[in-house]
């Protein structure tokens, strides 16, 4: 039921109230979904410098499969995922993040 | 022209931390050599890897900034490419990456401050003034659904 648009359960366990948000009621009646606006962290928060070595900053964006998190689901704004793939991947050469979680 | 890169090399756990600091002679005595020269050096120490390479599970960083041209970084690539003791590095350029950082954060302060000026502030923020500096946690990114 919530499979489709499961933004709080797949968000990479940061999401507070994965489950929390159900489509439907008990009635069965639809009610209109409220979700919170994403704001890209690094244009928020100021940050100019994503850098490979920073790994507290982007441990965040390699959620448990330590794939790279998505622009849907982080609300990161295009310039920045770009700088953070470059980010994720120059650290992944060097064994600072995982390429894949066994 | 001068460039500034960035070298990180990973050292093998077996390493000596003298074989550590030769191989760190080693890399000065070739950017003397093409003419560039070590801006700063710095020891992470050992480390735990995030993936196992070969047999290691550990490894000591070292990082070098560099100031010099691509003819050195090559050679020091090549060498540290022969290198059993090093497991991996990485050389990035820097210089850019720095003044676009530079150019964005003066743009930035320059345009908060001309803003205050034209409200009547003083161009720099007061000690206790703001009031989003003490937030722990970042509200706008927990992705929680809201149902009204």
């Amino acid at each position: 039921m919530n499979g489709k648009r499961g933004f709080g359960g797949g968000g990479g366990g940061r999401g507070k109230a994965g489950g929390q948000g159900g489509q439907q009621g008990k009635d069965g009646q639809r009610r209109p979904m409220f979700r919170r606006r994403k704001v890209c962290k690094f244009c928020s928060d100021k940050i100019d410098d994503i850098n490979y070595k920073d790994t507290k900053l982007l441990m965040p964006f390699v959620p448990e499969r330590a794939k790279i998190l998505p622009r849907r689901i982080s609300g990161t704004c295009a310039m920045h995922q770009r700088k953070l793939r470059t980010a994720i991947m120059r650290a992944r050469q060097l064994a600072l993040i995982p390429y894949t979680a066994e | 022209m001068t460039r500034k890169y960035e070298l990180v090399y990973v050292v093998s756990p077996d390493a000596t931390d003298a074989q550590v600091a030769d191989l760190h002679t080693q890399v000065e005595q070739i950017a003397q050599r093409l003419g560039g020269k070590i801006d700063k050096t710095d020891n992470w120490g050992r480390r735990k890897l995030a993936y196992e390479i070969g047999p290691h599970k550990e490894g000591t960083y070292v990082l070098e900034t560099i100031d010099g041209g691509g003819e050195l970084m090559k050679e020091i690539d090549r060498r540290l490419k022969v290198s059993d003791l090093i497991i991996r590095h990485l050389i990035v350029r820097i210089d850019e990456d720095q003044t676009k950082i530079e150019r964005t954060r003066t743009k930035r302060t320059d345009a908060s401050r001309r803003r205050r000026v034209a409200r009547g502030l003083p161009p720099d923020r007061q000690p206790g003034e703001g009031q989003r500096s003490d937030m722990e946690e970042d509200e706008r990114f927990d992705m929680t659904e809201v149902e009204r």
